[in-house]
């Protein structure tokens, strides 16, 4: 029989099942200091261990400083979770990359650049972003607190089985370099909306697919889930079996697997998914978001929309759209890119990693930003801003007045000191426009890397398809 | 977990869409390394002014919602964030009953994890339940959700039905498949 790409991981990952819900196994487990202490309490109190140490990861991201290392963390609170992970890791025999570990960045960052991430597995993590690692072909979804202590547990999560949708992407974007990969899957998430992809696994296909690299696939899949989606999935191809060579966690046999994923690793002709969705890339603009979620997103060359615009017709969507424009302090009708910026925010596990800082440092080279704008760089990783580092584009982004800092979460979400004041409006690469994320009172717009470059050297939002950038 | 037993309570309407995590309990009490003692945060920079003075105009502030235990919200509640600490906020501020056109995947499951019930319901139903400033009855054994003298029925998986009428330990539960676990870890490697 036909079967989808997801459906071939899932059936190979049935330990057994039981009322219509599924045991499933899990490869790979990421643990972060966030969502992770209640569970350890929970092990503890039930005098539970961790079943499979040798598949568990942990690091440190959401709350750690950016700043420099060599000092101690102020906020004591953050501190308390940071030293729970370092000794919940000790206790139960888990490999972390703390603070200090060449290996340290964002969770979603370091699975692929260490190779845990790997085709044809399945990995969880108590993160909604971890949908990022379908980029490789694995089945990666985001759990709560409670399944991290499950999953710790048991290896296993118990799941209703999703449904499956096809979303197909087509066409040549005209200028590769300002149309990027965040533009595609902001124009997706606005045309099928945030509850759009619920209850379902996205699998992305169509020639726009292929053609991207490893890093633009991850931020594809990334934001599937600010469609509502469990998980997003790009089959595996000879880009992906390149990019995980020679990592640390691959393993040995590489060869032998690839031969077997090569095989395997494809939705069969003729299987059927539950939704499909056919998307043309070829014409869409770089995209802004002016709203409180990442579907309410327009053409930088558009205005701000007006509520029964946005709401066609729906008075619930409408009455959010009206909500929305008052606390993003914004008139309908005004021209997008007549917004001011007070700050950029150029890191998250959407966009920080070396191609995404890359392609913002061309916008950069030689330039300064804006007098009224404070704007920081934030790597992935570690290691991606060590490779950064060796590429020279600390010196580029420095020189033009960017903060260069140490990898982590930082102003994506705000639980470190990287955070907005009340008022301020972010430019952002990260995926979250929502009230407060970036810091209570402030105004986030959801773009690219090379969008938010150049919205911070010219103070507001600009096409960056009428600048030279290849 | 405490066995689910029925609810009977006002029910606070939440009357707007798509409310994410981190509207519910916003970040910067994320942590917290403990289950308990969320409530105070939820729904904080919508409750609350600066300096902690509760918000008129909010919902929650309501003398009359005082003691609800039930909360009405509209389509895709729970939205983002993976936060279980949504959940626990909720639970530690006393709603027991969420009832909505529809949940976001993660948030739901985070629901049922921790005895709080989940419900959905029609277009229609919410918009009468959005009316009623009666107290209202929900029953999870005969999954209904009584108004007055009329009955609505609910569907729910029989699997949550059980964990949380029961309040079962999952991770329990799923150990008593060890023999297949291992079974499958012998034969599968990666």
């Amino acid at each position: 029989m036909s079967k989808t790409l997801f459906e071939k991981i899932w059936d190979s990952h049935v330990v057994t099942e039981e009322n219509g819900r599924s045991l499933l196994y899990v490869d790979r487990h990421l643990v972060h200091e966030v969502t992770s202490p209640q569970a350890f309490d929970g092990l503890r109190l039930n005098s539970r261990k961790v079943r499979r140490t040798d598949l568990t990861f942990a690091t440190m991201d959401h709350n750690v400083p950016t700043s420099d290392r060599s000092l101690p963390i102020i906020d004591q609170t953050s501190s308390t979770q940071i030293k729970a992970l370092e000794k919940n890791c000790k206790e139960f025999g888990i490999t972390l990359f703390d603070i200090n570990s060449p290996n340290q960045g964002i969770v979603h960052v370091i699975g692929p650049e260490l190779g845990i991430t790997l085709p044809g597995t399945t990995i969880v993590c108590g993160d909604s972003h971890t949908s990022t690692h379908g980029a490789f072909g694995s089945l990666a979804f985001g759990i709560g607190t409670s399944d991290v202590e499950h999953v710790l547990a048991t290896q296993c999560i118990m799941m209703e089985k999703p449904k499956t949708f096809e979303i197909n992407i087509k066409g040549k974007r005209k200028n590769p370099h300002a149309v990027t990969a965040k533009d595609i899957i902001l124009s997706i998430i606005k045309k099928i909306g945030t509850a759009g992809g619920t209850g379902t696994v996205i699998e992305y296909r169509g020639d726009t697919i292929s053609e991207l690299t490893m890093e633009q696939r991850m931020t594809i899949c990334n934001m599937s889930i600010e469609a509502g989606a469990r998980a997003g999935l790009i089959a595996p191809d000879e880009k992906t079996y390149q990019y995980l060579r020679g990592k640390k966690y691959a393993p040995e046999n590489y060869d032998e697997y690839v031969n077997l994923w090569r095989e395997n690793l494809k939705t069969d002709s003729g299987a059927q998914f539950d939704k499909s969705f056919t998307f043309s890339a070829e014409n869409i603009a770089p995209q802004v978001s002016w709203g409180t979620n990442p579907a309410m997103t327009t053409d930088v060359t558009d205005t701000v929309p007006f509520p029964e615009e946005y709401g066609k017709g729906n008075p619930e969507e409408e009455k959010g759209a009206a909500k929305a424009l008052q606390y993003m302090d914004l008139k309908p009708g005004i021209a997008i890119t007549d917004i001011l910026i007070d700050r950029v925010f150029i890191g998250s596990c959407t966009n920080s990693r070396l191609e995404d800082l890359t392609e913002a440092a061309k916008v950069v080279k030689g330039k300064k930003i804006s007098a009224k704008v404070r704007a920081m760089v934030v790597p992935g990783s570690q290691l991606v801003k060590k490779n950064a580092e060796q590429l020279g584009l600390d010196k580029i982004f420095k020189d033009a007045g960017f903060e260069w800092r140490e990898s982590g979460c930082s102003m994506c979400l705000g639980m470190n000191p990287d955070i907005l004041a009340a008022g301020e409006r972010c430019a952002s690469t990260s995926n979250r426009n929502f009230e407060g994320r970036q810091g209570t009172g402030g105004r986030t717009h959801l773009v690219s890397p090379v969008m938010a470059a150049a919205a911070a050297i010219h103070g507001h939002f600009v096409d960056v398809r009428e600048m030279d950038l290849n | 977990m405490e066995p689910f037993k029925k609810i009977q309570s006002i029910a606070t309407p939440l009357d707007k869409v798509n409310v994410d995590t981190d509207q519910i309990v916003p970040k910067q009490f994320l942590k917290l390394i403990q289950r308990t003692g969320f409530g105070q945060y939820l729904f904080y920079d919508w409750r609350f002014e600066k300096g902690g003075i509760p918000r008129k105009d909010f919902v929650l502030n309501d003398p009359a919602y005082k003691n609800s235990r039930i909360l009405l919200a509209r389509d895709n509640f729970g939205c983002g964030s993976s936060r279980e600490h949504a959940v626990w906020a909720l639970d530690d501020y006393g709603f027991k009953v969420i009832i909505s056109t529809s949940f976001a995947d993660i948030f739901y499951n985070n629901c049922f994890k921790n005895g709080i019930l989940p419900i959905h319901v029609s277009d229609e139903t919410l918009e009468k339940l959005f009316l009623t400033q009666s107290e209202i009855e929900v029953d999870l054994e005969n999954q209904s959700i009584k108004v007055g003298d009329t009955s609505i029925s609910f569907q729910i998986e029989p699997h949550w039905k059980k964990i949380l009428l029961e309040g079962l330990d999952d991770i329990a539960m799923t150990l008593l498949h060890e023999d297949q676990i291992v079974n499958y870890e012998r034969s599968h490697k990666i």
